[in-house]
């Protein structure tokens, strides 16, 4: 059994103008399903194959660094895709923003240490809201890693992700990667960040 | 004393069709801009306020590192291409690239296979050490192999920014268009001079 690309539940010009068409089909069609073909073959024959992908993080400082590259690009992307809506933005209610209140002492805060994360990493990468056992967590990663795997600093179950390597948001918005960030606030899908806070 | 971004060896559309007007417009006029000016502000007050470019990517760490590396990484890697390319490797280099790598087409095949399977931002050299002898080596993001003892030759942008308004996702036919562009004149004086 292999890992399948996951369709997305939105059009790819649904995003726009926050994330164009031609960003989005390139990013889901090209990268995301190279990773998820990198990784099949990378997985092939060996004790990972029928291993969720989850538990395959868990364990990534025991396998090939492909695994790790293309593991982390599949899990992340499926992630990136699910917490984004054409109906999003505003802000989370319920327990989710209590639980942003009380690691972060307001959303604003939350929103602006989760920017900074995201504009700051240099190179390639991600910048996470993480649910750790102390808590919320903002953290950033390098290229394709993130909070499940065994190596990363800040480990947890990352329930929000933007990724921001080049390819994410270059043909729109080149150079300006902060206003790429201050643009996914408006398609950030908080019903679906909040089950992840509680799944 | 501060840091200046370098003139463009040539125009911005000169590069055309291998690095578009508006790839240059972005990664000489802002990207290269930027590294210049966030360097200039970080090292104000510091150690490396009237520090060379060079004892600075030798001696620095983070934020510092980061652009001052950027900022030799990308005048090495601007000034290594022109119009159309020039010349060949001469006579010396071309000896030493047969000598290392078997040949000109193994020499290209390696250093372009560096490129596409370096994961994520960074450059690929072509080094020369202290015994003489070329190397092909990956280095992420900011790297730069004067850290290492060694000396560049060549360099390759394989960031993002530096293919994606031109070849999306598709970085090997970014590399195999950039050795129509390779300043081979300069790049056989630099091995001489080093
Ligand atoms: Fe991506
Ligand atoms: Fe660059």
């Amino acid at each position: 059994m292999s890992f399948k690309l996951p369709s997305l539940k939105y059009e790819y010009n649904a995003l726009e103008p926050h994330i164009d068409a031609r960003t989005m089909e390139i990013h889901h069609t090209k990268h995301h399903a190279a990773y998820t073909n990198n990784l099949n073959a990378a997985i092939e024959n060996s004790d990972m194959a029928g291993m969720s992908i989850e538990k395959i993080m868990a364990g990534i400082s025991k396998y090939p660094v492909a695994v790790r590259n293309n593991g982390g690009g599949f899990y992340n992307h499926n992630l990136f895709w699910e917490i984004m809506s054409p109906d999003g933005g505003g802000k989370p209610a319920g327990e989710l923003l209590d639980a942003i209140n009380s690691s972060f002492g307001s959303f604003g805060a939350f929103s602006d240490e989760f920017s900074r994360a995201a504009a700051t990493r240099f190179g390639s990468g991600w910048a996470w809201l993480v649910r750790t056992d102390n808590g919320l967590v903002v953290s950033s990663t390098p290229n394709q890693d993130n909070p499940l795997m065994d190596i990363a600093d800040v480990k947890g179950t990352p329930i929000l992700g933007i990724d921001v390597w080049e390819h994410a948001y270059y043909l729109n918005y080149q150079n300006r990667r902060p206003d790429y960030i201050e643009a996914f606030w408006n398609v950030v899908d908080w019903n679906a960040v909040s089950e992840k806070f509680h799944g | 004393m501060a840091f200046e971004l370098p003139a463009l060896p040539y125009g911005q559309s000169g590069l055309e069709p291998v690095m578009s007007e508006k790839t240059m417009g972005f990664h000489y006029g802002k990207h290269h801009q930027a590294y210049v000016n966030n360097l200039n502000s970080l090292i104000e007050g510091t150690r490396f306020a009237n520090a060379s470019l060079n004892d600075i990517v030798m001696e620095s760490e983070g934020g510092i590192f980061n652009n001052a590396a950027q900022v030799w990484n990308h005048t090495f890697f601007f000034e290594s291409v022109t119009p159309g390319g020039r010349g060949e490797p001469g006579e010396e280099l071309a000896r030493a690239i047969d000598r290392n790598f078997g040949s000109f087409e193994k020499f290209r095949d390696e250093f372009g296979k560096a490129g596409t399977t370096l994961f994520g931002s960074g450059w690929v050299w072509l080094v020369k050490n202290a015994t003489g002898m070329l190397d092909i080596i990956q280095e992420s993001n900011a790297g730069n192999p004067l850290r290492k003892g060694l000396t560049p030759v060549l360099t390759l942008d394989v960031w993002e920014h530096a293919y994606y308004l031109d070849y999306q996702n598709r970085r090997p036919d970014y590399i195999k268009a950039f050795w129509t562009i390779v300043d081979w004149q300069k790049v056989g004086n630099r091995y001489l001079q080093v």
